[in-house]
């Protein structure tokens, strides 16, 4: 199968940089699979479990949320405002935000900021679970 | 004699003094220096992909359905929005400064940068309405302490004080500014959206910016960033006058579900990765300049103590010669 070259961005460097085979990425309406010779697009991403299959046909499963993705001329490229590779994910850190938020949405007396603001920890923590299970 | 001499000491005491602070600051600086570069240059390329993707988007967009991709003079010549004319056409500065002076010209450029941008805006806009625009019509959003100062000293409008230390702000807090400003934005508070940062060129020289953010349609007249061409002015040029016969051309993106909703969730984010960029080069220059500027503090004080140790000497010999000769006179007398 054709490759196309792929380029993984967030704010803490670029995470990778070189050619994939397939790119399956949760986007804000659904699940989005990415191959060689796509038109330009672009979407936002939601968050959910992305894996890219390389030119080896090697896969990697990683937690990605929120950003863009958008194809121009051939490129991908994926800004991502969190992703994070499988084996980077702190399990132990993740239970314990799932926790966290959970314990702050059992209390009473929430406000909208603070319940937005849990519920969206809760979320994260959630998807970091699943994609390292 | 005597008395000239003890003034002479005291300064050279209070000259090292402060050279011993100066080179402090110095050493501090620059191992804060070495950190700050490191997160600057792990986010750089996500700063850069992030606004090349941008800028392709703009110049090939052709849907203004968003509010974030909308051109600005369009929505105050719409006349269902007369009311909201006079603040379409206002401009709101994210101002990037520093928490701490004593960096050199680092503080005073990036306002200086601001001002004259503002006073071009003004111009334009006063031309545009035939005289009617007020002057000074901008909001700022100062991140860090020297510039909320001057903002306040200057009374110009002030969005938000809550990011006034630099140095702790985090991308969570980019994210932050950058849902308020696009809230801000949709309410028509303003119409444009601007960054005004100090880019971290080299140790030695870092160049105080200003970048368009919203509308997209501001990133398009722009051109793309010019990191590292050192003749900026003329690449730009370039690009400009290379793009008008491509436009038409690269006009298909597909976006899914549709344009102003990908735009919605996307900008957001884009501002707030830009924002992080943004800080990410400025504490970097920052430090750049606090060091360049305190390791010439540190030669001047040498330098100065050289001197002052010179007239010190010369001013005890003469007081010797004119003891001796005192001496001297008084034996003879005997």
């Amino acid at each position: 199968m054709s490759s196309f070259p792929l380029r993984i961005g967030t704010p803490d460097g670029l995470l990778f940089e070189g050619d994939a085979e397939r790119l399956v990425c949760r986007t804000i309406t659904g699940d989005l699979a990415v191959l060689a010779g796509h038109c330009n697009f672009c979407t936002a991403i939601g968050m959910g479990e992305a894996h890219v299959v390389f030119e080896d046909g090697t896969t990697r499963y990683a937690a990605c949320i929120g950003g863009m993705l958008s194809v121009m001329d051939g490129t991908c490229r994926v800004l991502a405002t969190t992703w994070e590779w499988k084996e980077d994910i702190d399990k132990d850190r993740a239970e314990e935000a799932k926790k966290r938020a959970e314990e702050r949405l059992s209390r009473q007396g929430l406000t909208d900021q603070e319940y937005a603001n849990a519920t969206a920890k809760l979320h994260r923590a959630l998807v970091r679970l699943s994609v390292k299970q | 004699m005597a008395a000239n001499m003890k003034a002479v000491k005291l300064r050279i005491k209070s000259v090292q003094s402060t050279m011993q602070i100066t080179k402090a600051m110095e050493l501090v600086a620059s191992s804060k220096l070495r950190r700050a570069k490191e997160r600057s240059d792990e986010c750089r390329p996500y700063f850069r992909e992030l606004h090349q993707t941008l800028v392709d988007i703009a110049e090939g967009n052709t849907d203004f359905s968003s509010v974030y991709a909308k051109p600005a003079a369009g929505s105050s010549a719409k006349g269902s929005a007369s009311a909201a004319a006079g603040t379409t056409d206002r401009y709101c500065y994210v101002v990037i400064a520093g928490d701490r002076g004593l960096a050199g010209g680092y503080n005073s450029n990036i306002f200086k940068r601001l001002e004259a941008d503002a006073a071009e805006h003004a111009a334009s806009q006063t031309d545009a309405n035939g005289g009617a625009s007020a002057g000074s019509n901008y909001v700022v959003l100062p991140v860090g302490k020297k510039a909320v100062e001057y903002f306040k000293r200057r009374g110009v409008e002030i969005l938000t004080e809550d990011f006034a230390t630099v140095a702790d702000i985090s991308v969570a807090d980019c994210f932050e500014i950058a849902r308020l400003l696009c809230k801000e934005y949709r309410e028509g508070r303003f119409g444009h959206i601007e960054l005004c940062y100090t880019e971290f060129v080299s140790m030695l020289s870092q160049r105080a910016e200003i970048y368009p953010m919203l509308p997209l349609t501001d990133l398009e007249s722009h051109g793309s960033l010019s990191a590292d061409a050192p003749d900026a002015g003329s690449a730009a040029a370039d690009a400009s006058s290379g793009d008008s016969p491509k436009k038409p051309i690269r006009n298909l993106i597909l976006y899914e579900p549709d344009s102003s909703e990908v735009f919605d969730a996307i900008v957001p984010e884009y501002l707030g990765g830009f924002i992080y960029g943004g800080v990410c080069d400025s504490v970097a220059s920052e430090l750049a300049a606090r060091r360049n500027a305190m390791e010439a503090a540190t030669s001047n004080a040498e330098e100065m103590i050289e001197k002052l140790n010179l007239s010190y000497n010369r001013a005890r010999q003469a007081s010797i010669t004119t003891e001796i000769t005192e001496i001297v006179a008084g034996a003879e007398g005997v």
